[in-house]
């Protein structure tokens, strides 16, 4: 297996390399639980987060691995109003060069972007979300928290329910557990499956009711209220009654199966607020381990020392 | 410019208009043809061009191109648009009109195309827009723009979404036998960045489906059959518009249409990667679509071939994918790309392609087909149908570098192209 070079999508990464990362992840979860959780692996290297979207979750998450892997970690504040000062993100990814930093993980609105400084700078390119496309780190935090609960994802049932279309998470996720060996199935209105979904590698549910029991995994994603400005469903009153994990829908549900999202969450829509203390709730789980699979991403691609975590 | 005499001996010579071709040499005094047959010598001061094993073709006419002129001539000019039109043996261009400000009255339709008579290089027909500022709004001022020589109308770029306003364009247009073009895109229907289906799904990119396409066409080709005004259907693209187009030549509407050397020659699969090179409008689609398109050309639901020349500036197109501009450049890879998929490929004999460059697209502008003949101004293309050739970043001639064959090795190439005393070749430019 050669070194990873850059970690632009799931589409990218074999199954060989997903495990590897997700190994990796594991030392440095045990890392975690020390008192002082910090390794010396990245000392001296020098890790950029430019987001030009909003993120408390993504961002504060890699700033602390690259913080408790020893690296130094600078942010580009980069409002949206500067790009449309004229900086454009190829001014951009020429000025990081100049600074000569290691590796920059990147969030952007616009699909491609990691993609496009990668193909233009020296340094490594993580991407952190870009537009509708791809969502890598969230995809591995997932499957790492998945396997932690049933130790593998072969042959477990994975539900996706909600914006399909607009959700870089939903595509990294189908593409990430189908490699681990998951069936994935997704469920919405149409107005929110992109079209030829099927062909990434899930079933396609429109009633929610018709899967939610054959599952092991039911992972929610956030509904936008913006969608419904532009007509692709009519309320978030319909929508809850639709897709909503509601009280009713979990008081069928087996405790066996598993709830998931991908934050921030849209309490009272997608996910009734009575999800948040069941034990079979694993959303704060997702987030701890997302410190460890950023940690295990960063130090690959920086060329860490095997051993030093 | 070329000496004085000039003898392209031992080559082939295509007579679209009676889709002949013969092994002719040709002379050619003071940019005219003098002489056809067999030519003995050049004579003192002449220069012999070796044709043995080429074909000479009349130069071809390019139905739609975009120069830039005026407003954005940090892509191009008219002058290096048509410099890199000879060098890829189009003699004739028609420029959108599409500029800053929109070529939509008299005045502006004559700035072209005294542009075009300063730079003396490949001649260009203004097509000028149906409504005035291209707003598709109000009608623009078209008998006074035909008469300074625009060869025809379009709104290019934008789809007159006002049903009503454009069976009056199309009616008004046809009082003066002036061809009206139109750029069929349903706008609500195509907000996206690349075609609608599965790539774009995979790498989260907004689609734009055929239907845009083949829904603006069907309300188009229905006016101008309900008018019975001649409408020309631009860079079709799907498998949809080319069956629309094949019912409505059944039915005996007058409508044409053309197709670009990008839509036989890629695909959706193109934009994986996010190379903005790959980014036109209407999108590149699927294998099937290509195949239609070329099954439309084949039978002659699509007339012809046109380029779309479209360049923009590196800074443009070195963007997010979104946010980038629509359009590749086409002059100097068009030939070889139509070459490659139609004649290589056994779907055009060689005549039938060289006439689909040359005498249909004439007709639907209503030119006189351009012919190698005793008598006329030299207006000529010499093809080597044996060549390989790569395409280079410095060799390209337009101001603008946005091409997705950089690097491509085609085979067949436009060696040389005179037209009047204005000759090119790759070695003298």
């Amino acid at each position: 297996m050669s070194r990873l070079r850059h970690l632009l999508g799931i589409a990218e990464l074999s199954r060989e390399e997903i495990l590897k990362i997700l190994e990796t992840a594991q030392k440095f979860r045990e890392v975690l639980d020390r008192p002082i959780p910090v390794v010396p692996a990245l000392r001296g290297k020098t890790i950029a987060l430019l987001f030009f979207e909003p993120s408390t979750r993504t961002a504060t998450s890699f700033n602390l691995a690259a913080s408790r892997l020893s690296a130094q970690c600078v942010n580009f504040a980069v409002a949206l109003s500067s790009v449309k000062k004229g900086e454009t993100l190829l001014d951009t990814a020429r000025n990081i060069e100049a600074m000569r930093v290691d590796g920059l993980v990147i969030r952007h609105a616009f699909a491609g972007a990691a993609h496009f400084l990668a193909q233009r700078l020296k340094a490594f390119v993580v991407n952190a979300g870009d537009g509708c496309h791809e969502h890598p780190t969230q995809a591995l935090l997932d499957a790492f928290t998945l396997r932690e609960h049933f130790g593998t994802l072969e042959g477990k049932r994975v539900l996706i329910v909600g914006d399909i279309a607009h959700s870089r998470v939903a595509r990294s996720n189908i593409l990430c557990f189908n490699k681990l060996g998951a069936k994935v199935a997704v469920c919405g209105p149409a107005t929110l499956l992109p079209p030829y979904v099927e062909e990434l590698g899930c079933e396609v549910f429109y009633r929610l009711d018709r899967i939610l029991y054959e599952v092991d995994v039911v992972s929610m994603l956030r509904v936008q209220a913006e969608r419904i400005g532009a007509s692709l469903f009519p309320s978030l009153r319909e929508y809850r009654q639709l897709y909503g994990l509601t009280r009713e829908r979990l008081a069928k549900l087996d405790p066996k199966v598993v709830i998931t999202h991908p934050g921030p969450v849209n309490w009272g829509v997608e996910l009734d607020y009575d999800v948040s203390d069941l034990p079979q709730t694993l959303i704060m789980n997702q987030v701890k381990n997302g410190v460890a699979v950023r940690m295990a991403v960063l130090f690959l691609l920086a060329g860490g020392q095997e051993g030093a975590e | 410019m070329s000496p004085k005499r000039l003898l392209f001996s031992g080559g082939t010579v295509i007579d679209p208009v009676a889709g002949k071709a013969r092994r002719q040499d040709v002379l050619v005094e003071n940019g005219m043809v003098v002489e056809i047959g067999r030519v003995g010598a050049v004579g003192a001061g002449g220069e012999r061009v070796d044709c043995r094993g080429k074909f000479l073709s009349p130069g071809f006419i390019d139905l739609h191109c975009h120069l830039r002129e005026p407003g954005e001539e940090h892509k191009e000019t008219i002058e290096t648009g048509t410099r890199a039109a000879l060098a890829g043996g189009w003699t004739q261009v028609c420029a959108m009109g599409n500029t800053n400000p929109p070529i939509d009255s008299e005045a502006l339709v004559r700035f072209v195309l005294t542009r075009a008579r300063e730079a003396g290089l490949a001649r260009v027909h203004p097509v000028g827009c149906c409504t005035k500022g291209r707003q598709g709004k109000e009608l623009a001022e078209l008998a006074g723009m035909k008469a300074a020589g625009a060869v025809a109308v379009s709104d290019d770029g934008s789809w007159i979404s006002d049903g009503e306003l454009m069976r009056r364009v199309l009616e008004y247009a046809k009082t003066f036998d002036l061809l009206v073009m139109s750029h069929c895109e349903v706008p609500e229907l195509a907000a996206g960045s690349a075609n609608e289906g599965l790539v774009a799904t995979q790498l989260g990119i907004a689609g734009t489906s055929f239907v845009a396409e083949t829904a603006a066409a069907a309300r188009d080709i229905l006016l101008a059959e309900l008018t019975r005004s001649r409408i020309h259907i631009c860079h079709v693209s799907c498998a949809a518009t080319v069956e629309l187009l094949r019912w409505a030549k059944g039915r005996k509407i007058p409508v044409t249409a053309d197709t670009c050397p990008h839509y036989i020659t890629l695909t959706e699969d193109g934009v994986r990667g996010f190379d903005t090179n790959y980014k036109v409008n209407p999108p590149l689609r699927t294998e099937q679509d290509r195949r239609a398109v070329i099954a439309g050309l084949a039978d002659g639901t699509i007339d012809c071939l046109a380029t779309d020349h479209a360049p923009h500036a590196q800074e443009e197109k070195e963007v997010e994918f979104d946010l980038a501009p629509p359009g590749m450049i086409g002059f100097e890879t068009a030939f070889s790309l139509g070459y490659e998929q139609l004649v290589l490929k056994k779907v055009l004999s060689l005549v039938e392609f060289i006439s689909r460059l040359t005498v249909v697209p004439a007709r639907i502008i209503g030119l006189e087909p351009p012919r190698i003949a005793l008598g006329q101004e030299a207006n000529l293309v010499v093809i080597d149908p044996d060549a390989k050739w790569t395409f280079t970043r410095e060799a390209i001639l337009s101001r603008s570098r946005n091409t997705p064959f950089l690097g491509r090795t085609m085979r067949g190439r436009v060696v040389a192209t005179l037209l009047g005393t204005q000759l090119w070749t790759p070695a003298n430019h």
